[in-house]
């Protein structure tokens, strides 16, 4: 230190002090580069004043603050950048010994699943002869065990507690109450639309203590996000195990199938939600860019298609054909769109101007907009002849919950572009939206049976 | 005196916005204008005015802007924007509100506060 120059040291302090700030996951280059410049302006007033450079810079520093504060205060303001560390490095303690049991409690409750799933044949209630029974309870198998996890990861208190156990006591019964006539519609609709009343106590228990605030409703939206990538990562490496299963059982002249389809799928099914729960928790650096990535890929490709198909229903005049699955297909159209707007809008940096990504998810809004008005328009013209059946209200109730949703949406895209309105404002629409999901699929649980006597 | 934490976080948008409605600055400046303003007994850590500032911008209540300045260093300054000044009067009613609330009972209790510095009064310098 002592052969190199008093401005050279000071240099090589900086850089030093800029490789802390740097390590802080809270704390980009682009505020790094914001603090050493105010950094730099204090040592050069100080030395105005006459200070060493080595004093001026100590004291620059001090009056800075302490990294952890500062790192902790800029990752209360940026929740996008914590979400990277929230779980990889919780508080100081132990962190290794807290991750293993983390792992064992999230094993040990998917086998919990995989146990659950097969405990109704022990009474007597066979998959086979009771279908209709799997299908009404198959989230009750699963969700309650994934709230108890993060019940245990969160720490929740006995308040919580009960109001999720109150939920999903309430939920199997009425999903096992009501005397429902064998395969007929309110039966596959209850068992449809469980799983999504439910997934929001799975939000509640998954948000701990942060479910009223912005941020942690959209840091439920990422985890739904990741879980379905990571679910769908582990059932392809599934569907390839079980073929070399197949194949090498074959080879000696044993039938793996029964196992397969009696102990294999169902299990793993179970099991799978909570290891890759587990997964998005434990490993979020690893594949926390996979939905943003995905976002940017199909967003243009939905917008060119969305765009290609109206510029052929205007060119042709075809009418849209209203066939008894148009409309679930049509809501499924603005399910993928309303997924590729909610991981866009969760991945974006709130503060970077409009750019032409922007563009293209509002012509993405604009055109699965027209071209859900198309297909309400055809299906309004012929309701009065098809007559009002529990599927069709069911599908027609979520189209006009979607389209809400994106409409306003849109609006909101559009202020934000022409820069009238701020990004937040979307993001504050999109999580305070997330309860009205689960609230339409509770009416449909709850009243559509009655209502449609059962059938 | 120290002013307690709690106040200081309290007053802070406020002040930053107040700063900012007199000009397009950068936190170095902005901190040297709030010790000035306060008579050097609002004492912020520096480094906690750059959160402010981003909550600020994420909120739109201020742009920021990357300049290269005289030093010849990059520097991002910021500038207040028509919503941040419908919040800075917003702000400025409810703090007028408190400060009423707590003149009253100041006087109802008649206990006299000693003037702090009365020399420390807002004088713009360099602004």
């Amino acid at each position: 230190m002592t052969t190199t120059g008093p401005a050279s040291s000071l240099e090589e302090q900086i850089d030093q002090w800029r490789g802390y700030l740097r390590r802080r996951q809270a704390i980009e280059s682009v505020d790094v580069a914001e603090l050493e410049d105010h950094l730099r302006e204090q040592v050069a007033v100080l030395t105005g004043a006459g200070l060493a450079p080595d004093e001026a810079f100590l004291i620059a520093v001090k009056r800075m603050g302490s990294l952890d504060a500062l790192s902790r205060e800029f990752a209360r303001e940026h929740s996008e950048r914590l979400w990277k560390q929230l779980v990889v490095a919780p508080e100081a303690g132990e962190p290794g010994a807290r991750a293993r049991t983390d792992a064992l409690l999230a094993f040990c409750l998917a086998a919990a699943a995989a146990v659950l799933v097969k405990l109704p044949a022990l009474f007597g209630v066979e998959m086979e002869k009771a279908p209709g029974f799997y299908a009404r309870n198959l989230s009750l198998f699963v969700l309650p065990l994934l709230a108890a996890y993060f019940v245990w990861k969160r720490r929740l208190g006995t308040g919580t507690v009960r109001w999720l156990a109150v939920a999903f006591v309430a939920a199997a019964a009425f999903a096992n109450a009501y005397p429902f006539i064998r395969g007929g519609r309110t039966e596959v609709l209850t068992a449809l639309h469980l799983p999504i009343a439910l997934w929001l106590a799975v939000g509640i228990a998954y948000a701990g203590g942060r479910w009223s605030q912005v941020a942690g409703r959209m840091d439920f939206v990422r985890f739904s996000g990741e879980l379905f990538i990571y679910y769908v990562l582990i059932a392809l490496g599934g569907g390839v195990f079980t073929a070399f299963i197949a194949m090498t059982f074959r080879a000696i002249g044993i039938d793996a199938e029964p196992f397969f389809q009696g102990w294999l799928l169902p299990c793993g099914a179970a099991g799978a939600v909570l290891v890759a729960s587990w997964l998005v928790e434990a490993k979020q650096s690893v594949i926390e860019n996979m939905a943003p990535v995905l976002t940017r890929l199909f967003t243009p490709l939905f917008a060119v298609l969305l765009a290609t198909f109206l510029g052929t229903v205007l060119w042709t005049g075809r009418c849209v054909d209203i066939e008894r699955n148009v409309l679930i297909g049509f809501d499924l159209l603005l399910v993928v769109v309303l997924g590729l707007l909610l991981y866009s809008v969760s991945a974006r940096d709130p503060q970077a101007p409009p750019g032409a990504f922007d563009v293209v998810q509002v012509v993405l809004l604009a055109g699965a907009l027209l071209t859900d008005a198309v297909a309400l328009w055809a299906i309004g013209a012929r309701i009065t002849e098809l007559g009002f059946s529990a599927n069709r209200v069911a599908a027609l109730g979520e189209n006009v919950i979607l389209l809400v949703n994106l409409a306003w949406s849109a609006v909101l895209y559009v202020r934000f572009l022409r820069r009238r309105g701020t990004f937040e404002a979307l993001e504050r629409w999109q999580t305070s939206y997330v309860p009205v999901y689960a609230a339409w699929a509770a009416i449909v649980v709850i009243v559509f049976p009655p209502l449609f006597a059962f059938r | 005196m120290e002013i307690s934490k709690d106040l200081i976080a309290a007053s802070s948008t406020s002040i930053v916005l107040a700063i900012l409605a007199e000009g397009d600055s950068y936190g170095y400046a902005i901190l040297q204008r709030v010790r000035e303003l306060s008579g050097g007994h609002l004492t912020w850590t520096d480094g906690m005015l750059y959160p402010v500032l981003h909550r600020l911008e994420r909120l739109g209540h201020v742009e920021a802007r990357w300049e290269v300045a005289e030093s010849g260093r990059r520097r991002k300054y910021y500038r207040i924007t028509p919503g941040g000044r419908a919040q800075l009067a917003e702000e400025r009613r409810q703090w007028q509100a408190v400060d009423a609330t707590l003149r009253g009972i100041w006087r109802a209790l008649s206990v006299r506060v000693p003037d702090v510095h009365p020399s420390a009064a807002p004088l713009p310098q360099g602004a």
